[in-house]
């Protein structure tokens, strides 16, 4: 079985996987990172949505082994000291979440959106986040809280999600 | 302007959230408060069934039927036991001995066919997807894996697709007793009276198509066992319904099970029921003596999760010239599916009381036949059956107003009941509370700029612009707050509808408040403390409520058809009375006074016209101490009590959606909507806001997107989120609420319910919006969903119907500025009906589809 490197929200593990197993199953069954759900097995809702190597990557869309020696971001990695990332204080401020399934995802793909375009209007914001379904809020609120944590960051600029390629680059140089 | 509207939002929330760490001097009902539950939900610190591991555990996988309907003639799962990891596989014949038949709780008549319901085929299959064996292995890629090891014959049997051909004689059959489940029937006044002689008969047929509800979280079942008690963790909106009925299908004595709902994802009605999969994770957990886990695929949840909706519904209208209706009538047939669920008969019965919507008339005639097919079994989706029945009426008021020239909101005022007539007894036999259409209407009307917009839509007809602008109407009641037991049981319910809770003061002054209700995105952790603060005078922070575990929580109905607020926050306040009386007995014999010159205030006791006082933490503090009590007095300071509403609450508001539509190509998008509700008393506008927007969306899905869709073979072709389409945020625009406050008279918290209104209401706003749009090209109908292909081809075939007409199109004479009545639709009595082109034939009532207005000298 093929043996992988793979950093998690900061912590490195080295694993035997199944040349099959995904992403998503790593991460849940075998690293007990279950802050990442699974909606569908399409790749068509986004709960399980993730930053690879500073990007967006759907989890469920990837397998373990195509991890190998990246870094990988979730949900649960995205709060510093305690503190909340922007984007999960506008989450929480603008009641953009209901039962919260599709948040996870949501902050991810939204996190990555901003990086994209920092200041999106309100149609960038439905676009940018056409990949990641939501059955409970209807997006009026999902859409207000990434413009008020783009406004947020804008004022304050977070520092940077680990394992943003930015970062890399810079280190790297 | 969008841009500054949202600035504006933005900074009053900015606002809003500023206030959030202030003391709770202020009252918390009403307050915007941000949600306790967030934290672990933005976090991912969440207890999702998926997430569950325990030690040992086992994963199961089904194999599931690839047929609608075919008899097992064997099932060989000796090769899928000999596969790596696997520990067990069955077939249905293996469990046929104690697995017993899944309940129906809802036998709505005496008559009404109850077929056995295994809850995995032993002898035939009669859905797509319905569990034929099963596999329990050490992971799940394992037990996936395994099932293609599993051999099954299968003899096919013909599907039943259609209701209609179902109802035939000499239809194939779904059960030995035939295809018809039961016939429901209702009436009230004298409807032939208000039919005969009526000037005009708005006569349709709606199909409301088959939903799949698409929680985003899908369904997980954990069970276990110590080898004496077991507990069962499951994705459910109603781990106290479970547990019991459970307990009446497995035999397990019910204070041996213990029944979890986690953190759930969203239900919507989905897990509002007792699912094959959750008793057979049962009975693998006894038969294995080891905790396992089932969690579905989308795919499998699409076929196996219960569907929604699905009724063929015929409406006639009886109204005079002017608009004022006399009577309506109703046939339904309704889809069971397969089998009848825990509710499944009861959905069209819940729409039974509300075909007459918000309006007064002189006769209600309601028939409805459960019909079975084939297919997944349906049961409650989010409104289940209301929306349905208020489709109908604003869909077929829509018509009237249409028919007679009247502008759409001007016929509903010409028929609603005014605010003076509340308390109002219906024609359908329910009391209408209060309400205030008048307000609801005008503030809507003024938001969404009614008078602009059908001005602009003047403006595009007369250019023959090929992009048409339609606005939709739909002004909507509904009944909730699932229910008084009384009303419950006339209705041959199997359970009554009460709610309990407990409130225990603990010894530092903290509160918990321990409720029956089951939230799973609701936010009852934080309206219920919102509640308890006001109630006790305790800081929002000091109270903690707790839920979900029938071991924390032990009595309760749980979370479905908007009954949470009414009936489990009614009593959540009736507990926290409970205590507080208490505490004043307590403070009174601590302070020497009589406990009625003791005032409350704040959260203090104080002797009226005094200073002296004891706080409510003070009290906590002494009633554990325990040292000087009243004789006779409990050493603790809670309460439990339990709510039964005597009436059903009616939410009620107006919605207007604006569409444009290009009849080129048939692409529909929404422009605008705006949605005034009344809820009543509201306890957190943010939730409120929040229930509204996702409801709203889920009714659009219904319009524009959503179709399970069966090929001839009886297969679900819709199985993927690839194929059965929801809204995403790009396919939807920004929803604009506002209120109006009536309370509700049947409750202290005067509160109406919110969670099924948006769903309700916006369906009928956006097909009307689309009629709206299409009738100067001679459209009458599309049906649901509206896909750009629908709305082509009902233009195309109008036009073909027609010919020349659409082209030649303008604005007749309105009888109301503004308002484009179709030219060629002939309303004067005797007049030859103009040719009805539906964009699909509608199987099924003989219906006279082309007549609009009765011929000379009566009707029907
Ligand atoms: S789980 Fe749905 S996209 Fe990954
Ligand atoms: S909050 Fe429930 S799916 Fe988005």
């Amino acid at each position: 079985m093929p043996r992988i490197t793979v950093s998690v929200d900061g912590v490195t593990y080295e694993e035997e996987v199944e040349p099959r197993l995904l992403l998503v199953h790593l991460l849940r069954d075998r690293l007990g990172k279950t802050g990442t759900p699974v909606g569908c097995d399409t790749g068509n809702c986004g709960a399980c949505t993730v930053t690879l190597d500073g990007r967006s990557a759907k989890s469920c869309s990837v397998l373990a082994v195509q991890a190998d020696g990246s870094e990988v971001v979730t949900v649960e990695g995205l709060a510093r000291d305690g503190r909340w990332h922007p984007m999960q204080e506008a989450f929480h401020a603008e009641h953009a979440l209901q039962c919260g399934y599709c948040t996870p995802g949501m902050l991810m793909a939204a996190i990555d959106l901003l990086r994209d375009d920092p200041d999106p209007s309100e149609e960038a914001v439905r676009r940018g986040l056409e990949g990641n379904l939501c059955r409970c809020t209807g997006y009026t609120n999902i859409v207000r809280a990434v413009r008020r944590a783009a406004a947020e960051m804008s004022r304050a600029p977070h520092e940077r999600m680990p394992g943003a390629a930015e970062d890399r680059e810079a280190a790297a140089s | 302007m969008t841009e500054e509207l949202d600035a504006g939002l933005v900074a009053g929330r900015i606002a809003e959230s500023d206030q959030m760490s202030e003391p709770s001097a202020e009252r918390e009902m009403g307050r915007a408060r941000r949600r306790k539950e967030d934290a672990r939900l933005v976090t991912g610190r969440t207890m999702w069934t998926d997430n569950i591991q325990l030690p040992g555990m086992l994963y199961v996988a089904f194999l599931r039927s690839p047929m609608a309907h075919a008899r097992i003639t064997g099932v060989n799962v000796s090769a899928a036991r000999s596969r790596p990891g696997v520990v067990a596989a069955y077939s249905g014949r293996d469990l046929a001995g104690e697995q017993g038949s899944l309940p129906c709780a809802w036998p709505v008549t005496e008559d009404i066919v109850i077929p056995d319901h295994p809850p995995m085929a032993v002898d035939e299959v009669r859905y797509p997807g319905e569990a034929v064996a099963c596999v329990v292995a050490t992971d799940r890629y394992r037990a996936a894996d395994a099932l293609e090891a599993i051999a099954v014959d299968y003899e096919p049997l013909d599907p039943v697709l259609d209701m209609t051909e179902a109802l035939a004689e000499g239809a194939p059959k779904v059960h030995e007793a035939g295809n018809r489940a039961f016939t429901w029937k209702f009436a009230g006044g004298d409807i032939d009276a208000a039919f005969r002689d009526a000037p005009v008969v708005i006569d349709r047929t709606y199909v409301q198509q088959r939903l799949i509800p698409t929680a985003m979280e899908p369904r997980a079942v954990v069970a276990t066992t110590d080898g004496d008690g077991f507990t069962l963790y499951s994705a459910t909106q109603i781990p106290h319904v479970l547990r019991v009925m459970l307990a009446m299908t497995t035999g397990i004595p019910e204070h041996k099970l213990r029944v979890v709902a986690p953190d759930v994802g969203g239900g919507f009605g989905s897990k509002l029921q007792v699912t094959a999969e959750e008793v057979l994770a049962l009975l693998l957990a006894r038969r294995l003596g080891r905790p396992v886990k089932w969690t579905e695929s989308r795919s499998e949840g699409n076929l196996t999760v219960h569907h929604g909706r699905d009724q063929l519904q015929r409406i006639a209208v009886a109204a005079d010239r002017d608009g004022r209706i006399r009577g309506v009538r109703v046939e339904l047939l309704a889809d069971m599916g397969a089998y009848l669920m825990l509710v499944t008969p009861g959905v069209p019965l819940l729409g039974a009381f509300m075909y007459n919507g918000i309006y007064k008339m002189d006769a209600y005639d309601f028939t409805c036949t459960g019909v079975f097919t084939t297919k997944m079994p349906t049961d409650a989706y989010r409104g289940a059956g209301r929306p349905e029945a208020t489709f109908a009426i604003e869909r077929a008021v829509d018509e009237l107003a249409h028919e007679l020239g009247i502008d759409p909101v001007e016929v509903r005022r010409r028929n609603w009941i005014t605010r003076e007539e509340f308390p109002y007894t219906t024609i359908a036999g329910l009391t209408y509370d209060s309400g205030d259409y008048e307000a609801a209407t005008e503030k809507a009307l003024a938001m969404f700029g009614y008078d602009e917009l059908r001005a602009e839509q003047a403006d595009r007809r007369e250019r023959r612009d090929p992009v048409q602008l339609g606005i939709g109407v739909s002004t909507y009641t509904e009944m909730c707050g699932l229910a008084p037991s009384r009303v419950l049981g006339s209705l041959s319910y199997g359970a009554g509808g009460w709610e309990h809770a407990a409130v225990r003061l603990l010894p530092t002054g903290k509160v918990e408040v321990v409720t029956g209700t089951s939230p799973h995105g609701q936010g009852h952790e934080t309206a219920w403390s919102q509640i308890a603060a006001d109630a006790l005078g305790v800081p929002f922070e000091d109270v903690s409520v707790l839920h979900g575990d029938t071991s924390v929580a032990h009595r309760g109905m749980d979370t479905y058809g908007s009954r949470s607020l009414v009936v489990g926050g009614v009593a959540v306040l009736a507990a926290c009375e409970k205590v507080k009386e208490r505490a004043r007995e307590l403070a009174a014999h601590l302070m020497e006074a009589s406990a009625d010159d003791v005032e409350f205030d704040g959260g203090r006791f104080r002797v009226r016209g005094t200073d002296e006082g004891r706080t409510i933490q003070e009290l906590a503090l002494a009633a554990f101490a325990a040292h000087d009590l009243p004789g006779g007095f409990e050493p603790r300071l809670d309460a439990e009590a339990t709510f039964d509403p005597d009436n059903f609450s009616f939410p009620h508001g107006t919605h207007l959606c604006a569409v444009e539509v290009d009849t080129e190509t048939g692409r529909c998008a929404i422009r605008s909507y705006v949605a005034v509700d009344d809820v009543g008393s509201v306890v957190n506008p943010l939730i409120v806001e929040g229930q509204v927007h996702g409801g709203i969306a889920q009714g659009v899905g219904q319009a524009l997107f959503e179709e399970a869709v069966h090929d001839a073979d009886g297969n679900l072709v819709t199985t993927t989120m690839a194929d059965y389409l929801i809204p995403s945020a790009a396919d939807l625009p920004e929803f604009t609420t506002g209120r109006t406050e009536t309370p509700a008279t049947s409750n202290p918290l005067g509160v109406k319910g919110v969670g099924e209104a948006g769903t309700i209401a916006s369906t009928p706003a956006v097909v009307n919006a689309i009629t709206d749009a299409l009738r100067p090209y001679g459209v009458r109908d599309v049906r649901m969903p509206c896909t750009p292909e629908r709305i082509w081809r009902a233009l195309a075939e109008a036009e073909a119907a027609v010919p020349g007409q659409a082209p030649a199109t303008g604005p007749a004479p309105a009888a109301v500025p503004g308002f484009a009545p179709v030219p060629t639709h002939g309303s004067t009595p005797g007049a030859a009906p103009p040719p009805a082109p539906a964009s699909e034939p509608i199987r099924g009532f003989v219906a006279p589809a082309t007549s609009e207005s009765a011929p000379e000298g009566g009707a029907r």
